[in-house]
């Protein structure tokens, strides 16, 4: 018979600030990336990066919410194989997500609208939102 | 050091219809780096979820693939069922295994049929697709269907197969373990074919491990994972070990899914004989409300479908992650210092399938 795995899965709730910690602390337990993604709920994204127990088969998801505003960091330095995920999530859902280690500039896909998956009017609000965030910096940044 | 120069490969290339570009920066023609590039045939599959109810959705995840159609059906539904708690009846679960199992032996025979194409070797080609021929034959008696099948709802299977069906299926399974049993010795004792394969793209089991590669590809190189031993479906009550190899080359790949095919015909017929009465279907009741990942080892690997919803008929949010989408950065790996005319060889070795990984 088939020595069956039952794996746990679970699910945990982390700030975007300790992102980078947390998916250092799964890589160095020996997990391997099983997914990236990105989801739209309640006005904020939800993203959620899951590892894999290769001996178990336990499944370990970190959800970040995150403001549409906010930006996040790229775990693409820890796991240079995250570039794919993250192109995807900027590119479907507009994240704002900092350093990607090969960014692709909105191209993965090669979709001509902007940010498909999010309201249209969320779109409008994090342009408006980010060049606001720009003015006060000091400098407006134009997105192309 | 020679000079470094660019060679775009791609999308239109020799060993595979699918668009993928790769931009291959070489060394004389010694590959020192490949970027991927996808993004031709994007489809946006996913984002239908705002326009399909839950469960006209099956319709839509089927078609993300045409060779493992019905298995993305399958793990669809079966997300669906695990947050609805339905209890799926084990006649539908057995019947989704055999069509399961039918789909990764189409698979396997659909790529090794690309890879005896793609070192040349026509007559081989020819050979397999015929096999395979005789494998859409069945799923066209059994489904009405040769690409597309719509055997799966949420709750269950729309079609039964009765004992004929099956014992149609157990004799054409006969006769095509036959086939492959004269194909194999060409695709794995040849001298010819092994010195296209043999050495070519190796990947440790640290390295397929450090890049999260999934499915036969992975398994090539050592790595026993294989969502079956999940126990989903009808796996629970079969034998059934993954199979592995060390050498982690392009040889090791087509051994393993050679190994497979027969795994998979030995496991249709373990579940023929173990298939038990009933109904193929449960009652559906109310709508889901809640979220999944669910796990499936498909032909090319392990998919993972990650479902949203909040007890309204459209589902919130779907994602499909592909076992090719999984691979490419494994892919990338492998042309790192191989040779200019490997390139294709290299691309088929993962199986790839460019309209899953775009959806």
């Amino acid at each position: 018979m088939v020595d069956i795995k039952n794996p746990v899965e679970s699910c945990e709730v982390i700030e975007a600030k300790d992102l980078l910690v947390k998916v250092l602390e799964k890589k160095k337990e020996g997990l391997r990336l099983s997914q990236i993604c990105a989801a739209y709920t309640d006005g904020k994204y939800e993203l959620s990066y899951s590892f894999e127990n290769e001996e178990n088969f336990d499944f370990v998801t970190l959800r970040v919410y995150l403001e549409l505003e906010e930006e996040i960091p790229s775990v693409s330095e820890i796991l240079p194989h995250a570039v794919f995920y993250e192109n995807e999530m900027k590119e479907l859902y507009g994240v704002n997500i900092k350093m990607i280690n090969l960014d692709f500039e909105n191209k993965l896909y090669r979709i001509k609208t902007k940010t498909p998956l999010l309201p249209p009017e969320e779109r409008k609000r994090i342009e408006d939102a980010r060049k606001s965030i720009a003015e006060a910096e000091g400098g407006i940044k134009e997105e192309d | 050091m020679g000079k470094r120069s660019i060679i775009p490969y791609g999308p239109q290339h020799p060993v595979l219809p699918e668009p993928i570009h790769l931009d291959l920066v070489v060394e004389d023609e010694r590959i020192i780096e490949a970027i991927p590039s996808i993004g031709f045939v994007h489809r946006g599959l996913e984002s239908l979820i705002t326009k399909k109810d839950y469960n006209a959705m099956v319709y839509v995840v089927e078609r993300t693939c045409g060779i493992c159609s019905f298995m993305h059906g399958m793990t669809y539904c079966e997300g669906i069922e695990q947050i609805m708690n339905i209890e799926v009846p084990g006649r539908a679960m057995y019947l989704r295994t055999i069509w399961g199992e039918m789909s990764r032996i189409h698979s396997h025979l659909l790529w090794l049929g690309l890879l005896a194409d793609g070192y040349g070797f026509e007559s081989l080609f020819y050979q397999t697709w015929r096999i395979r021929e005789k494998v859409l034959d069945i799923f066209e008696a059994t489904t009405g269907g040769r690409v597309i099948f719509s055997v799966n709802k949420v709750g269950g299977c729309i079609r039964d197969m009765n004992q004929d069906k099956l014992n149609m299926i157990l004799r054409e399974l006969d006769d095509i373990e036959k086939k492959v049993k004269e194909i194999q010795k060409t695709f794995l004792f040849d001298y010819s074919v092994q010195s296209r394969l043999k050495g070519i793209g190796i990947l440790t089991k640290e390295q397929v491990h450090d890049l999260s590669c999934v499915g036969p590809f992975a398994r090539a190189s050592g790595l026993d994972m294989d969502m079956r031993y999940l126990g989903k479906d009808a796996y629970k009550d079969l034998e059934f070990h993954a199979i592995t190899s060390n050498d982690g080359d392009c040889y090791a790949r087509c051994e393993v899914r050679v190994r497979e095919i027969f795994q998979s015909i030995d496991l249709i017929r373990e579940a023929i004989g173990k298939i038990p009465d009933g109904e193929i279907d449960a009652p559906v009741k109310g709508l889901p409300n809640g979220e999944t990942f669910m796990r499936v080892e498909q032909p090319r690997g392990e998919a993972i479908y990650y479902i949203k919803t909040s007890g309204k008929a459209f589902v919130d949010r779907l994602r499909i992650r592909t076992p090719t989408f999984a691979n490419l950065p494994g892919l990338c790996e492998t042309l790192k210092g191989a040779n200019l005319a490997d390139v294709g060889l290299l691309v088929l070795s993962i199986d790839p399938c460019i309209s899953c990984t775009e959806r």
